[in-house]
């Protein structure tokens, strides 16, 4: 290849697709990632999407946007500031611009910049020439002309159709930026549009015409090279949080012998679970799309009682709605797991904006004393595995687990290192057997209080439960007051003991010293990234990630005791702050919160820690 | 065709084998005693295996029901009896399923739910007590209180219009519907029976006294002085009389039935309409459901009995299908499939 511009190492990049709901830009970015996955490289995708599902042409409500960061080393988010912008027209360079590195490479569609676009968009001058983008590299592509053109020798393609495609264009662009393998995109393609042969010589013919466009021009400087990752021996595949989370509930039900039964209602963004679920029938899930989120979760406890592993998924309002349901769980003793998929609250909030603001609902939200396990995933590859133990948790304390992920990781991607189900943790749910002459339905194992899970059909086992209160052993209905006061402390004491299961909670960096960062939840990836670049600067700092929350791991409280400062933070308004608080009175504490629907970035944090540690200092 | 996939029983069962152990809690004269009679005269007959048999119920006095006979049972919460059973069946479509609810719970808080069953045709039978008014809760007018009813919360009358059960039930595209009054056992027994037999979504609704809050209630039906008038029992390819002597019956004049007298202003027997509780098209049944007095009597018995696909054998059928096609057999299959690499 004749290069005209230099070579440059990188360890990691950050590329942002952005253009009109329409412009493709999730397959862009998507094909970026895989092509970049499979030639090594570790990665972390966030799609950023509109609330509407077509909004005006050109206007700001329409921009939809994907963000990969690729690196040679781990990379736990999708980054903070991109190196590079694709902006397909002025709405999606406006929207985008704040998040672009001074310096940083904009590649534009010219041809979509236009009198007509810059009023939709509220542009008062061209911004590609009154100077405003002079602090960055642009590269003006005519993308629009040069896809007609490209395409133009074939017939059977309309003018509208090419403009569809002008996806591949940009990415040929972005492929020649990084110097990625064309043939491994052209892959991917080829797989995708298998059935579509018009379709895949459309998208390879620009995938091509946009690389050799980059090739030939003068405005490319210098090409990027992100060298390969170190990644441990094994099989991997890029992975959003939730299908990981689909697929980690699909193992627990392989594992346990129990069919997995899903009951929901569709709701962003936790509709991915359910659809991914619902696709692979062919492993016995059986999925009821509900007529609401209350059936939903009521069918997965009928589910339940009668012996599936049951599962209902939702987002914040619709957790509200469940909440009564929870407690039936809770009350009957039946294996539950809740999957949260949190978003911008209260009410309807900012439904594809991602927050972790539904904490103390499901640590307190229901009536009654109501006790139920409540764990964290904190990164899209890792749902997988919080999934699987909420499952296993589930079925074998016979308790409602909840578990807590949000939307940039539900829809976030990162490289999963694939493991085989029967290296997972074995699942044994405690199943009475038949014509058990001692069976009682709230006869309980004397250790982890268990109760046996009957099933309706099993021989010498019939009985009856529901959401009045239980007599102790028998189970009977019961309005005894001492009894209901035991009952309580048993269903506290059962969900309190799984603490001797759960793993102790690990920390990151110094083990004792002047400062803490407590995390929790999605947040993982953002602050890791924040304490490494500290790490690496000399600082001395400690990080505690907690997945387990009710109960906490069994040395919270030694660590917590460990440090001189504690900071917490969140994508809320302090609620694990107000967990901890309860959990352990005597620490002080010190809070960092946003609550904008955005992750953490790297910088706020690093600016916030290092000023802690120079308080302490002075 | 319909697979049915509810395990028999080998044994023959009596109805000591559904007599549960727990006292019964309804007032003395209540008329869910009677429905309790009938659910352990008939189970032992339908031929399923004792252990196969599962309520459910939410709230309210019907949805003690549970506790009162020996299955498997879910006391469920306000409403969601429904939504509960739905996954029970899902989950083991080898369970005969049914539900015990009440008119509040059903068509109030729970209506959302009883309609998308009736419309999915979920192979249960709901067993609605009917009493037209909240019981447990002492005396509120509930969906199906007649409008001027006086209750609690309506002292000066309901300005509320009251559902019809039946309306309901073929609106949401039933395919079973059954009337019977908690005087009638031997009815009450029939109609059990048939609604176990049916595929598909069984409503039965129980004209129910409740002795303490809506007494007589039904009393324009079942009343001594009035019964022979207004009750039509229906009998499946009989002709719909009435009347102290047969001599009553429905015609269909234009589009609305009407009742009239055989041998008077020229009314032939052949006139008066034959019951097909089979048929698919819903216009009669959904006009026989809706009569009633002060014009028409109250039919009876089962009104409404057609066959059509039911949910949990569609799903079946579609994860038999998709296991037969998929080369997916295990997770570790669906883990290796589609995009992967490997580092070495
Ligand atoms: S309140 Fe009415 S419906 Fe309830 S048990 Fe008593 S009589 Fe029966």
């Amino acid at each position: 290849m004749d290069k005209k511009s230099s070579l440059k190492e990188k360890e990691s990049v950050v590329i942002k697709f952005a253009g009109d709901s329409g412009d493709g830009m999730q397959l862009a970015g998507t094909l970026f990632s895989d092509t970049a996955a499979v030639l090594g490289n570790d990665l972390f995708t966030f799609p950023d999407y509109p609330a509407e599902i077509r909004a005006p042409h050109n206007t700001l409500a329409g921009v939809s946007g994907f963000q990969v960061q690729i690196g040679s080393e781990k990379i736990f988010s999708s980054g903070d500031l991109c190196d590079v912008l694709v902006a397909m027209n002025p709405a999606s360079l406006k929207t985008n611009l704040k998040w672009v590195k001074p310096g940083g490479t904009i590649i534009v569609d010219s041809d979509a910049f236009t009198e007509k676009a810059f009023e939709k968009s509220g542009y008062h001058s061209n911004p590609l020439s009154d100077g405003s983008l002079d602090v960055y590299k642009l590269i003006r592509a005519p993308i629009t002309t040069m896809t007609r053109e490209s395409l133009s020798h074939m017939n059977n393609v309309t003018a509208r159709a090419a403009d569809r495609s002008r996806n591949m264009f940009a990415l040929g662009i972005i492929t020649f930026l990084f110097n990625q393998n064309i043939e491994a995109t052209f892959k991917f393609l080829e797989g995708k549009f298998s059935s579509k042969p018009l379709v895949l010589e459309i998208n390879k013919t620009l995938l091509a015409a946009g690389y050799n466009f980059a090739d030939t021009i003068e405005a490319v400087e210098s090409t990027y090279k992100v060298p390969k990752a170190t990644l441990k021996r094994g099989i991997y595949r890029n992975i959003s949080g939730n299908v990981a989370t689909a697929w980690g509930l699909m193992a627990a039900a392989e594992r346990s012998g129990r069919p997995l039964f899903l009951g929901s209602y569709p709701i962003t963004p936790a509709t991915e679970i359910l659809i991914e679920i619902t696709k692979h029938k062919a492993l016995g899930a059986k999925v009821f799309q509900a007529e609401d989120e209350i059936a939903g979760i009521c069918s997965a406890i009928g589910a339940s009682y009668t012996g599936s592993l049951a599962v209902t998924t939702t987002s914040g309002p619709g957790l509200s709605l469940k909440s009564e349901a929870i407690g039936l769980a809770v009350m009957t003793e039946l294996p539950l797991v809740i999957v949260n998929v949190q978003r911008a609250g209260p009410s309807t909030g900012m439904p594809t904006k991602s927050e972790q603001s539904d904490l103390l609902q499901a640590l307190w939200g229901r009536n009654g004393e109501c006790p139920a396990i409540v764990m964290a995933a904190s990164t899209p590859a890792n749902c997988f595995y919080y999934a699987y133990e909420a499952a296993k948790l589930s079925m074998e304390h016979m308790t409602p687990v909840i578990l807590l992920t949000d939307g940039y990781l539900g829809n976030g991607s990162e490289l999963f290192r694939i493991p085989r189900v029967s290296d997972l943790p074995e699942i044994k749910p405690p199943i009475a057997s038949a014509n058990d002459k001692s069976y009682k339905p709230y006869k309980r194992h004397p250790e982890t209080l268990v109760r046996q899970w009957a099933l309706p059909g099993t021989e010498g086992l019939r009985h009856r439960i529901g959401g009045l209160e239980k007599t102790d052993i028998s189970g009977t209905v019961s309005t005894d007051p001492l009894n209901h006061q035991i009952m309580v402390q048993i269903r506290e004491a059962k969900v309190k003991k799984v603490a001797d299961i759960i793993p102790l909670q690990k920390i990151e960096g110094e083990k004792s010293g002047d400062l803490l960062v407590v995390s929790w939840g999605g947040t993982e990836g953002s602050i890791r990234t924040a304490i490494r670049e500290m790490q690496k600067d000399g600082k001395k700092i400690g990080h505690a990630h907690f997945n387990h929350i009710m109960p906490l791991p069994r040395n919270t409280g030694e660590i917590l005791n460990s440090y001189k400062k504690i900071i917490v933070c969140e994508l809320n308004n302090g609620q694990f702050l107000k967990y901890l608080r309860t959990e352990f009175p005597e620490i002080k504490y010190l809070q960092y919160n946003k609550i904008q629907g955005l992750p953490f970035f790297t910088g706020e944090l690093v600016d916030k820690f290092n000023q802690l540690i120079e308080e302490k200092q002075s | 065709m319909i697979t049915n996939r509810i395990v028999t029983s080998e044994k023959s069962l009596t109805k000591e084998d559904f007599e549960s152990d727990q006292m019964v809690k309804w007032c003395p004269g209540c008329g869910a005693h009677a429905i309790l009679k009938s659910v352990e005269n008939v189970f032992p007959e339908i031929g399923y295996k004792k252990e196969n048999f599962m309520f459910v119920s939410g709230i309210g006095c019907s949805s003690r029901f549970p506790y009162y006979v020996n299955t498997y049972g879910f006391h469920g919460i306000h409403g969601r009896a429904a939504a509960i059973a739905t996954g029970v069946k899902l989950s083991n479509p080898g369970l005969s399923v049914w539900i015990a609810t009440g008119d509040g719970d059903s068509m109030a808080i729970g209506g959302n739910h009883f309609i998308h069953i009736i419309r999915r045709n979920l192979d249960v039978n709901i067993i609605l007590f009917n009493n037209q008014i909240y019981g447990l809760t002492k005396g509120q007018y509930s969906p199906t209180t007649p409008i001027g009813g006086i209750t609690r919360t309506s002292p000066h009358g309901t300005v509320e219009h009251p559902f019809v059960t039946a309306g309901l039930v073929m609106g949401s595209q039933g395919t079973f519907f059954a009337r019977v009054l908690d005087t009638n056992i031997k009815m009450m027994n029939e109609v059990m029976f048939e609604a176990a037999r049916h595929d598909g979504t069984s409503v039965i609704e129980i004209l129910q006294n409740c002795i303490i809050f809506a007494d007589k209630t039904h009393a324009k039906v079942t009343e001594k002085e009035v019964r022979d008038d207004f009750q039509l029992h229906l009998r499946h390819g009989e002709r719909m009389l009435y009347g102290k002597n047969m001599e009553k019956g429905i015609q269909l004049k234009g589009t609305k039935l009407q009742g009239v007298t055989v041998g008077l202003n020229g009314v032939e027997m052949e006139d008066i309409l034959i019951h097909d509780q089979y048929e698919k098209n819903p216009g009669l049944h959904r006009m026989l459901g809706k009569m009633g007095p002060p014009d028409l009597p109250v039919a009876l018995g089962v009104i409404r009995s057609a066959e059509f696909e039911t949910y949990d054998d569609m799903v079946e059928i579609q994860i038999e299908s998709a296991r037969e096609q998929s080369e997916i057999k295990c997770m570790d299959d669906l883990l290796k499939s589609g995009e992967t690499f490997e580092v070495k």
